[in-house]
């Protein structure tokens, strides 16, 4: 039997502005954060970036007990992301899959070069990603929002951490891809910052960009970068009534 | 990773529930406070968010076209799931769902299963063939104890919130109406009840604390004209007839106290 | 030239200083200036800055006072969480001397006791004691968690908060370095310590934090305020921001003073023996 699906809101482009949802190219999607949003995690933050949802819990330093994870000289800094199952259009199967695993990984290495690991020698820290709905983006949101839920945690750090995208969509080089314009989009550059020394700590790039086009997103996405580590601070200071 | 409870907080917290009292000042039949949000999520078809003190689950629908079972060709399919994220506490840990998160499933899906909350029968679209399927994922944020109740009211509640699309059958083809969505066919509002039996009391939504030291605890679901719907008993101490009864009596009364947070 | 202002909440990564500051706690140096580590309030002494955290782990130190729980009983040792990323231990022989016994019959799997940080070694190993006045095992009463660096706070200069609150109560009150606080007295008197305790460790960034205790003190148990004991208004705050600075230089001293008033601390051997000899009968 054939299902045939009717009067679905697809999002051909029928609009004027360059961009779907009437953004300039390099204007940011809606962003609220807020920390310290968990009562039994250590430090916490919940994002909200155009679609996107997402909650970060830190634990630790606390103690290792898998020896063979064991740093002599330092903590270990373990991320896990992870996707609701009700967080995109089709039901995704709950547990890691390749993609969830990549991005666990990446989202550790953008974060450590932040934390002071060597002052808790053979302890772990656990950053847990949750990602409530998925709207483009999710891996920088996710870093976006670790960072802050790490400060909360009282983690000692060089500096905060926050990550956004560039990308070209439409022919036109973009700040923050939705997710529409990720998909049909010919290339995407997520990347994380220090805000303060500028040192890139996450590169990733799919599609096809020139030379000229790469350095145009690049610094597109340095520039998304400062302005989202300004809520970051906010939200911090928030928390605190101030 | 197992928690101890220190002997002293064991101590104190009995001493109490011997007085008639409990740690955060409640009376034995008295809630934490409760906040229901719905509609959370927009690309679940139906979410809600609960939170019983300081216990929070997210809760997402998903409505898909499958299969019916073999043995009820008629009837829509409802999939009960729950993860235990480790954010969620310090002894989580990722991985399959443990004998926990399973039972926190199965628990919740009883009662909505047995409360006849979905009229599952309207979910047929064509006998034998195709039927909705839905599929109920809970994601446990922040555990502070009585993760049951706050189970079951959030998954009613985002039943309720949930829409699909009308469907019609033309010329042997199912054609999906997206325009004309409908809410799930709701029959019923069952929601749980659970206590913690703690010296021989037995106390309404345990605490962490509470949870932690308690002996056993049961867990009620209730429909609206107070029939029981679905029960189950956990922990190693047994519990006696009487109080059994008693607290049966309660759950009628609280179960209808807890209906006044559904929308 | 300096970026901030006395007590102003700074967050990792914010420039404070330039290189004419030193680096105090929480700060760091990298290209001649100073940044903060941590979230937390700035305190600048002269010229040197410092970021007292907001949030933090305990890591153990030599010669602090810690209140830990027994997890587990090994080969001639306890296992101890102290509320800390290392657990720690506390040899038999600490206890016994050279005497061979059962360690369970003298401390169990859940037993919370008063202990001194020993030693800490190269490898994180934390070594544990009950060598000093008014160490061992409590009996009774309830145990409250509080941020670690709030807990020069929550002592306050020369103990006033923490005696505000025992006076007032009743209660007998233990605070650990780590963190962990135990408080017996009267359960509803147990209880109001706790949501006051709480609420410092709430508000510990904050000025005119007595005042707010001693209201709630008064409210909490329905009587009027003391306003004639401890000083009111201004030079309070000044104050309590220097007690949140000096927290590495509480004095032991007027904790284990504390516990030394109190007769359900014991000393790890003589009130144990009633019980093993009885259990010893049944045997």
């Amino acid at each position: 039997m054939i299902i045939i699906i009717t009067n679905t809101n697809l999002n051909t482009g029928t609009e004027t502005s360059a961009r779907a949802d009437k953004r300039a190219f390099d204007e940011l999607r809606n962003l609220k954060i807020e920390a310290g949003v968990l009562e039994r995690a250590d430090g916490s933050a919940y994002l909200e970036m155009g679609g996107n949802k997402v909650l970060a819990a830190v634990y630790g330093p606390r103690e290792l007990f898998v020896r063979r994870l064991m740093q002599p000289n330092r903590a270990v800094l373990r991320c896990k992301y992870n996707m609701a199952p009700f967080s995109v259009d089709d039901r995704k199967r709950p547990g890691p899959d390749r993609r969830s695993v990549e991005i666990s990984k990446i989202t550790s290495d953008a974060l450590s070069p932040a934390v002071f690991l060597e002052k808790f020698p053979r302890s772990t820290i656990d950053v847990y990603i949750e990602v409530l709905e998925a709207e483009g983006g999710t891996r920088c949101a996710g870093i976006t929002a670790a960072s802050v839920a790490l400060a909360d945690a009282g983690i000692p750090m060089r500096d905060m951490v926050v990550a956004c995208a560039a990308g070209k969509s439409d022919g036109n080089v973009v700040l923050d891809l939705s997710e529409v314009e990720d998909k049909e989009g010919e290339a995407d550059l997520p990347i994380a910052m220090m805000p303060r020394t500028g040192e890139i700590t996450l590169l990733q790039m799919d599609g096809d960009l020139t030379e000229e086009e790469f350095q145009q997103a690049l610094d597109l996405a340095i520039g998304g970068c400062k302005k989202i580590n300004e809520e970051q601070k906010k939200a911090i200071k928030n928390r605190y009534g101030e | 990773m197992v928690h101890i409870v220190p002997e002293i907080i064991k101590e104190s917290v009995t001493n109490l529930v011997k007085n008639g009292e409990r740690t955060d000042g409640r009376a034995f039949d008295e809630y934490r406070e409760i906040s229901l949000e719905t509609g959370i999520i927009e690309k679940a078809e139906g979410s809600a968010r609960v939170k019983i003190g300081k216990t929070q689950i997210v809760i997402g629908t998903k409505p898909q076209i499958g299969t019916p079972f073999g043995d009820t060709p008629n009837v829509g399919v409802l999939m009960t799931n729950t993860e235990l994220l480790p954010m969620a506490a310090p002894n989580f840990e990722s991985g399959p769902p443990d004998e926990n998160s399973v039972e926190l499933s199965r628990v919740t899906d009883r009662c909505i299963r047995e409360g006849k909350v979905v009229d599952l029968e309207k979910l047929c679209i064509v006998e034998g063939e195709k039927v909705w399927m839905v599929f109920l994922d809970l994601h446990v944020i922040d555990y502070d104890g009585n993760l049951m109740d706050a189970a079951v009211l959030g998954s009613v509640a985002a039943l309720m919130n949930t829409k699909i699309p009308t469907t019609k059958i033309e010329n042997d083809e199912i054609v999906l109406d997206y325009e004309n969505m409908m809410p799930l066919p709701i029959n019923e509002k069952a929601l749980m009840c659970t206590f913690a039996k703690i010296d021989g009391e037995l106390i309404i939504d345990p605490s962490l604390e509470e949870e932690e030291i308690m002996g056993a605890r049961l867990s009620i679901g209730m429909t609206e004209d107070g029939n029981i719907c679905a029960m189950q008993k956990g922990g190693a101490q047994p519990l006696d007839r009487e109080k059994i009864l008693k607290v049966v009596s309660i759950a009628k009364m609280k179960t209808a106290e807890l209906r006044t947070h559904l929308p | 030239m300096i970026f901030v202002e006395d007590k102003e909440i700074v967050i990792p990564g914010d420039i404070l200083a330039d290189e004419e500051y030193h680096s105090g706690r929480g700060t760091f140096k990298e290209n001649d200036k100073v940044c903060s580590s941590l979230v937390g309030l700035v305190a600048i002494r002269d010229k040197k800055i410092s970021v007292i955290p907001l949030q933090s782990k305990y890591i153990p130190k030599r010669g602090d006072v810690v209140i830990g729980e027994v997890t587990d009983i090994r080969f001639s040792m306890w296992n101890l969480d102290i509320n800390s990323p290392y657990s720690g231990f506390l040899p038999a022989s600490d206890v016994f001397g050279k005497e061979k016994r059962e360690l369970n019959r003298t401390f169990d799997v859940g037993d919370v006791l008063f202990l001194r940080v020993v030693d800490v070694d190269e490898v994180k190993k934390v070594k544990l004691g009950l060598k000093g006045r008014g160490l061992g095992k409590f009996r009774g009463g309830i145990l409250i968690n509080i941020t670690p660096t709030k807990v020069p706070r929550l002592i306050g200069k020369k103990g006033s908060m923490i005696n505000m609150i025992k006076d007032q109560t009743h209660c007998e009150v233990i605070v650990g370095q780590n963190g962990v606080v135990w408080v017996k007295g009267e359960p509803s008197m147990e209880r109001v310590a706790e949501k006051v305790i709480n609420m410092i460790e709430d508000q510990a960034h904050t000025s005119g934090l007595t005042d707010r205790v001693r209201n709630m003190l008064a409210k909490l148990l329905g009587i009027e305020p003391e306003e004639a004991e401890y000083e009111l208004g201004e030079p309070e705050s000044v104050e309590e921001s220097d007690e949140l600075e000096i927290s590495e230089e509480v004095e032991i001293t007027e904790i284990i003073e504390i516990s030394e008033e109190s007769d359900e601390l014991k000393k790890s051997e003589p009130p144990e023996e009633k019980e093993e000899s009885k259990e010893d009968e049944i045997d």
